[in-house]
């Protein structure tokens, strides 16, 4: 408390004042130092790199499938290994389980809250990980019994102070990274509930992660609300890389499939790429016409299309070398909160809050 | 990111603002008129076509999306339509339209939580100069940049409420100062930690960077260009647009024979063809005839450790240990003396990384050395000339016509199967 009636109380907060003032302009120091490094080695543009590079056609895609049976705004989708099955989940507490090819439901849960902000399909195929409003990741095993209640074997497995935003399991059912408001993110074995890693160094809410598919298979990136982008080792715990251009909240992150770079998606109304191995930003996908927060970011296989779900309720197709605006996606009648590519490549799916999914190839 | 969560009005706003004030600019903005309505003759306005093509041509978009932004504009209330006001919606037409006073435009109606913040900053600023801290000396000059036309308002209220306070206990003076404290304390973003944010920039200095000329060279999106269904296609078809489930039953984990494109996907790097089942299976195959086949399997065991539960962590590292380590085990792994004694030490104290650089050792050994030459092998050059090139379906001459779309065995139930199966198939 900050009473003035203690008087250690005053002369210490005097110290607090003067030691945060002291750190804050060393770390601005540093930052700009870093800065100049990076700066340093940035020889040429990735558009410029991109010249050599055939242009691409026209584009068409469509819906080719629309889910209906969420009562409320899907929040938060994830594509099963088996290229045809999703889960989403929603504001109103509803987790489906849909075969997307024959758009036929294959499992129902209501969750305890609203707002389920995450959920991810387990690499097994076997259960659905999921959480929101109620400060927990629930990991639930997908049973076929129709007698059965899926509720009933719910494992709880992380445990956080604030909303879960984001859930993903590793390479197997055993592991589960999630993200929170509380402005971390933390490793959870499964089978126990044991906390493994916890990460710490964002300032604000946690919104998004993402799992490097690289050879050893050891880092994610995370975004959030102090419109930072972290690079963390899983092992450690550590923040190895950090990026900070974006001007509003990181809504979304996702890594380039070779593992060497990244895209975010923010509400500043621009996707940006980070490259690891150059540590810095190499591209922005922005237009003036396009005004709204982009929610959700995917890269298409070869990763030379970024897709990106939007506010303003459309899908904007980018050229991640030339950073070209490729095409633009109506459909959806509110905004899209959710885009992931299938396992294979061969569609997107997005999620809106106008209650449906939509499957686009 | 989320209404419910946000604190301040949101950004869209803020960008929609731009997007008004560069249509009013005198020399490119819109040009506006006169506006018939009825038989009132309305000044300074626009008709809806006009806005459509203002916008496609100030921003290079077509009529569709210039509809659609403009359809926000109206929404959000920076322009209104003169002629049925209740319904806001911009028709590409002669309706006429006007701007909207900036007093009105939605990022001064602000939610009372901010007014009220801003009132109890100034309040402190004003009661003791230098008393705010630093985190609330950024919001303080934050807030008055974006609600600057109510400032006025923000110090007459600090004002009044400091005068107010004067006039009761002291006490009662000093417990309401902390409980509003506290109440700001946990309702706004607590302060940046910054000491381990230190750290990671003097990490980050010292870290070796590459040039972007030869980070950027890109090649790996053309090498995977005619991998990529959405912008390439797929053989013989994608099944979201035909229906037909042939390409992915031509791909399942395990065929007889692979198509071309996912063999020639295993020459693209090692990860490539570990990831993929048969790819692994075939490798293995290569490997047993160069009698290295410890090395895969060691790899995989490991694997297991890294991503398996908890509690089977002591129990696979003893067998590891066995099988791959131990002296005169049956299918010993060469690995340098300084990461086997580095090993050997570690499992004393087994956890679940324990094997990481042993792992690594045998991962990059494969990848320089047997792999390499298992893509120069018969055993791989005569599985790429065998593989499936499928013919592209022709489009169904009866398009109106929609293939049945067949559904398929949830990975649930496969697992289910072989649970249930178990026992009986004796598998153990």
């Amino acid at each position: 408390m900050r009473s003035p009636l203690i008087p250690e109380m005053a002369t210490q907060e005097v110290q607090l004042n003067e030691t945060l003032a002291h750190l804050k302009s060393e770390s601005e120091s540093l930052k700009s130092k870093l800065e100049e490094e990076r700066a340093k080695l940035h020889d040429v543009e990735l558009h410029q790199v991109a010249e050599k590079v055939e242009g691409l056609g026209q584009f068409v895609m469509k819906t080719r499938r629309t889910l209906k049976g969420h009562g409320n705004k899907v929040l938060c989708m994830d594509w099963c290994k088996d290229k045809r099955r999703i889960v989403s989940s929603s504001q109103d507490g509803k987790v489906i389980v849909w075969d997307a090819f024959t758009t036929n439901k294959e499992h129902a849960v209501t969750m305890p809250c609203t707002w389920v902000m995450a959920c991810a399909y387990a690499p097994s195929g076997c259960a659905v990980a999921c959480g929101g409003l109620d400060n927990k990741c629930s990991v639930y095993p997908l049973s076929l019994d129709k007698n059965e209640n899926l509720a009933a074997k719910k494992k709880s497995v992380a445990m956080h102070t604030n909303y879960l935003s984001a859930c993903s399991f590793t390479n197997s059912d055993m592991q589960i990274l999630t993200s929170s408001g509380d402005g971390t993110c933390a490793l959870w074995d499964v089978e126990s509930g044991q906390l493994l890693q916890s990460f710490h160094g964002h300032a604000a809410d946690v919104l998004c992660l993402d799992l490097a598919p690289s050879e050893t298979g050891n880092t994610f990136v995370s975004g959030g609300c102090d419109k930072k982008a972290n690079v963390w080792d899983m092992r450690s715990g550590q923040c190895i890389q950090s990026f900070e251009t974006h001007e509003s909240d990181i809504n979304s992150v996702r890594y380039y499939p070779s593992g060497d770079a990244f895209a975010s998606g923010s509400d500043d109304a621009t996707c940006r790429l980070y490259d690891l191995r150059a540590d810095r930003e190499v591209a922005i996908y922005s237009k003036e016409s396009i005004i709204f927060g982009v929610s959700s970011v995917d890269f298409s296989l070869s990763g030379r299309l970024l897709f990106g779900g939007y506010n303003d309720y459309t899908i904007n197709v980018w050229d991640v070398l030339k950073g070209t605006r490729v095409s633009i996606l109506f459909g959806h009648e509110n905004r899209v909160s959710t885009l992931r590519v299938s396992p294979d490549g061969t569609a997107f799916s997005t999620g809106s809050w106008d209650h449906t999914l939509r499957i686009w190839a | 990111m989320y209404p419910l969560l946000s604190s301040g009005p949101a950004t869209e706003t803020l960008r929609m603002e731009k997007v008004i004030v560069a249509m009013q600019d005198p020399d490119m903005g819109m040009k506006m008129r006169n506006q018939r309505l009825l038989i009132t003759v309305i000044p300074h306005a626009m008709t809806g076509k006009d806005i459509i093509d203002w916008l496609m041509q100030n921003y290079n978009i077509n009529e569709e999306e210039s509809l659609h932004l403009g359809g926000f504009l109206v929404q959000y209330g920076y322009i209104y339509p003169l002629k049925e006001p209740r319904c806001l919606v911009l028709r590409p037409d002669e309706s006429p339209y006007r701007f909207q006073t900036p007093y009105f435009w939605t990022s001064t109606r602000w939610p009372v939580s901010e007014l009220d913040y801003a009132i109890f900053l100034a309040k402190k600023n004003i009661r003791k100069q230098g008393e705010l801290m630093e985190y609330e000396k950024e919001r303080y000059s934050v807030l008055h940049k974006r609600i600057n036309h109510t400032w006025d308002f923000v110090v007459m209220q600090a004002r009044e409420q400091l005068r107010a306070s004067k006039q009761r206990r002291k006490a009662d003076r000093i417990v309401t100062e902390c409980q509003e404290q506290a109440y700001w304390l946990i309702n706004r973003p607590p302060v940046c930690p910054l000491s381990p944010f230190i750290e990671t920039c003097r990490r980050a200095l010292g870290r070796n960077r590459v040039k972007s000329s030869i980070c950027l060279e890109g090649s790996y999106s053309e090498q995977y260009q005619n991998h990529d269904p959405i912008m390439q296609g797929c053989l013989p078809s994608n099944p979201w647009i035909s229906d037909d489930t042939a390409h992915w039953t031509m791909n399942a984990a395990l065929v007889p024979i692979p198509t071309r494109l996912r063999v020639e996907r295993w020459s693209f790097s090692f990860m490539e063809l570990l990831s993929d089942a048969m790819g692994r299976q075939e490798f293995m195959m290569y490997l047993e005839k160069e009698f290295s086949a410890e090395n895969l399997c060691f790899w995989q065991a490991c694997e297991e450790i890294r991503h398996g539960e908890s509690s089977k962590i002591v129990e696979k590292v003893e067998e590891i240990y066995k099988n791959f380590l131990a002296p005169g085990a049956a299918r010993w792994v060469n690995i340098d003396s300084k990461t086997m004694d580095k090993t050997l030490e570690g499992i004393k104290h087994p956890h679940r990384f324990v094997m990481d650089d042993a792992q690594m050792h045998i991962y990059f050994l494969m990848k320089k050395d047997s792999y390499p030459r298992y893509l120069k092998s018969d055993l791989y050059k005569s599985m790429l000339s065998k593989a499936i090139v499928p013919q592209e379906t022709k489009k169904s001459v009866f398009p109106f016509v929609r293939r049945q779309r067949h559904s398929s065995p949830s990975p649930a139930q496969a697992a289910e199967d072989s649970r249930s199966k178990g026992p009986q198939a004796g598998s153990d």
